[in-house]
């Protein structure tokens, strides 16, 4: 069972559309890492979560065996998943280390892609020690080569940090909310420290200290750490962009401001008080303002705790742990995986050395971008358009999309901005109409709502690309001013939105404000 | 002398990592207190650790019954909020 996207495919030149996304198809994917030193890069640039490059090519796995938290956050319900890594509203299958250990070599053996295994939610890793390094400690010896990372609220680091190190971790991922007790004890309503239950600014007081002390810590070892925020409107807003600084200062590589998921069905405080969610709009304003500060993580996907796979895709299914208990661990030949493991990675890192050596030799472009010789006039203005892809082409119908890419098209041309989740809660694939070969009649027939949520994530774009798209819909994004364009279907991306772009420039729509759109994005 | 783990537990095993008498265990639908060996903390702690770590409202109770973390107590909703949500009725 071989994914299809890599080793079948050579190594290819840049335009082709045949293995997945061309390598620049996720448009920021050279330079988003190019800012960190050297050595940093060399670590992440396989690592599925940080590098965009990699994240259509390697494959990572989450367990979930850490079930026990220390904080209370309001935006997670503590019947489901721990929302800081992952969607609240969904229930991962919990672990014992033994099975997770299982299961991890299990999938690896049939993933050779995989390269990283992180434990998250539910709960805090650091609240669960024993479970969590115990699963770290046998797989460092059944599988050296795999990766591993952690997901923390950052109150017990500290203490672990040294433990940490031990076990020789190289990536762990802190979430922090804000520096500010007053803002914190609106996120957290209580802590666990040192045997009491502390509440309000005085916890969260703590929590701050804390995280901070282990961001500081885990530097000064050498261990990468990734901080996560999570975006909410009223609270946090204005506050991320000096979170941004403070923690790039501490020595945090990347910065991921996630968006607040609030919705009352998970039984959140958020989601009871009836906090809002912020916008698609929104949250990619203020990852563009922090981006200014330091690296941003544009294709976080939120994966789910007990995910599978590459990113964006999810093969939990074929690795229930029912179907794992009827393993024994003597049938997987673990030495003969970990070289198929070795040959299959080192594949893939060579094909993108190879796409990033083709991409420097390319000839210095006469005016504009490299990928774009023809002349775009320098006073068109910036256009985001979304498009609802599957690997890397144009070719996902407008009902069925899960996610539009956005782009953005300019007379220096065409850029990767973010992704944009459409159905955030729909959990059912019946719900969805996602599955069902039922097309754009399944639009029609959902509540209007879905529709009307769908155009809503849109915002701000003129244009959505999609491989077919439906009457109803049609008419519902022209009235919201937003351009349905069917015409580029199957084609590369990126060559589909220049080429939209051009037409728009060429039909003299480029020279003033769009029609019907209140405010326009500011141009990153 | 032991406190209770009642039908709101979601299982989430906080309370068994910090039980300095061991007296927690897992058992289906939820985790149990073995009353034999919980001493409700007493001359080790302030507060029992497993209620003061113990995410769930109510899930939680003293020999009387009554709820160590009460509604609202944890979450911080407001007892009107919770009963018009329905999700909690009011002692009549
Ligand atoms: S740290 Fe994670 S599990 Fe704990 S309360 Fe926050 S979101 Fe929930
Ligand atoms: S009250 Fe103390 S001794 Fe009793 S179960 Fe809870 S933590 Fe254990
Ligand atoms: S901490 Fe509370 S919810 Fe979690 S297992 Fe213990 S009693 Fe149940």
């Amino acid at each position: 069972m071989e994914l299809p996207v890599i080793s079948n495919t050579p190594p290819t030149p840049l335009t082709t559309s045949g293995g997945g996304c061309s390598s620049s198809g996720c448009g920021t994917a050279p330079d988003a890492l190019g800012h960190l030193p050297d050595h940093i890069r060399a670590k992440v640039q396989d690592h599925p979560c940080y590098s965009e490059e990699a994240h259509h090519y390697f494959a990572r796995m989450h367990v979930a065996v850490a079930p026990a938290c220390n904080i209370q956050c309001n935006y997670c319900n503590r019947k489901y998943d721990c929302a800081n890594e992952s969607r609240p509203g969904v229930v991962s299958e919990l672990l014992s280390p033994d099975q997770a250990i299982k299961k991890v070599l299990a999938v690896a053996a049939k993933i050779p892609q995989m390269t990283v295994l992180g434990i998250a939610g539910p709960g805090d890793p650091l609240a669960n020690p024993t479970r969590t390094f115990e699963t770290f400690r046998q797989l460092a010896e059944r599988a050296p080569d795999i990766k591993l990372c952690v997901s923390t609220n950052g109150l017990n680091l500290p203490k672990y940090a040294d433990e940490i190190a031990k076990y020789n971790i190289d990536h762990v991922t802190i979430t922090i909310n804000c520096i500010d007790p007053e803002i914190g004890a609106r996120i957290y309503p209580w802590i666990f420290w040192e045997n009491r239950r502390i509440r309000g600014v005085a916890g969260a007081r703590i929590l701050i200290e804390q995280q901070q002390k282990g961001l500081e810590m885990l530097t000064a070892r050498g261990i990468l750490v990734k901080v996560n925020s999570v975006l909410i409107p009223g609270v946090n807003d204005r506050h991320l962009k000096e979170v941004s600084r403070v923690v790039k200062a501490r020595g945090a590589f990347l910065h991921n401001v996630m968006p607040l998921i609030a919705e009352a069905e998970h039984g959140t405080y958020y989601g009871l008080m009836g906090q809002a969610s912020p916008s698609a709009e929104q949250l990619q304003e203020l990852q563009d303002d922090c981006s200014g500060d330091m690296a941003m993580m544009r294709h976080c996907r939120q994966c789910r705790a007990d995910a599978v796979g590459l990113l964006g895709e999810d093969r939990g299914a074929e690795f229930t742990m029912d179907k794992i208990d009827q393993l024994s661990l003597d049938d997987i030949d673990y030495a003969a995986a970990m070289v198929r493991r070795k040959e299959v990675h080192d594949a893939i890192i060579d094909q993108l050395d190879q796409q990033r050596e083709t991409r420097r030799a390319m000839p210095p472009p006469l005016s504009g971008d490299s990928r774009n010789p023809e002349n775009l006039s320098p006073a068109w203005r910036t256009v985001l358009m979304a498009v609802a892809g599957k690997n890397g082409v144009v070719g996902e119908h407008f009902g069925h999309a899960r996610e539009f890419l956005i782009y953005e098209a300019s007379p220096s041309g065409v850029r990767f901005v973010s992704h944009r989740k459409t159905g955030l809660y729909c959990s059912g694939t019946e719900s969805c109409g996602e599955g069902d070969e039922a097309s754009a009649s399944s639009l029609v027939g959902e509540p209007e709502s879905v529709l009307d949520k769908t155009i809503a994530t849109l915002t701000g774009c003129e244009v959505v690309l999609c491989s077919k798209i439906g009457y109803e819909p049609w008419g519902k994004l022209e009235a919201s001013g937003i351009q349905p364009n069917g015409e580029h279907a199957m084609e590369p991306i990126e060559d589909a939105v220049l080429a939209v772009y051009k037409e728009m420039g060429s039909a003299g729509k480029l020279a003033e404000k769009p029609v019907g759109q209140a405010s326009s994005r500011k141009a990153a | 002398m032991a406190l209770q783990i009642v039908h709101a537990c979601v299982n989430c095993c906080a309370c068994v990592e910090v039980c300095p008498n061991e007296a927690i265990y897992a058992d289906t639908p939820h985790f149990l207190i073995d009353e034999a060996k919980c001493t409700e903390c007493l001359g080790e702690y302030a507060d029992p650790q497993c209620a003061a770590i113990c995410p769930i409202e109510c899930a939680i109770v003293n020999e009387l019954g009554d709820p160590i973390n009460p509604p609202g107590s944890l979450t911080g909703i407001p007892l009107e909020k919770l009963i018009e949500l329905g999700l909690y009725k009011a002692a009549a």
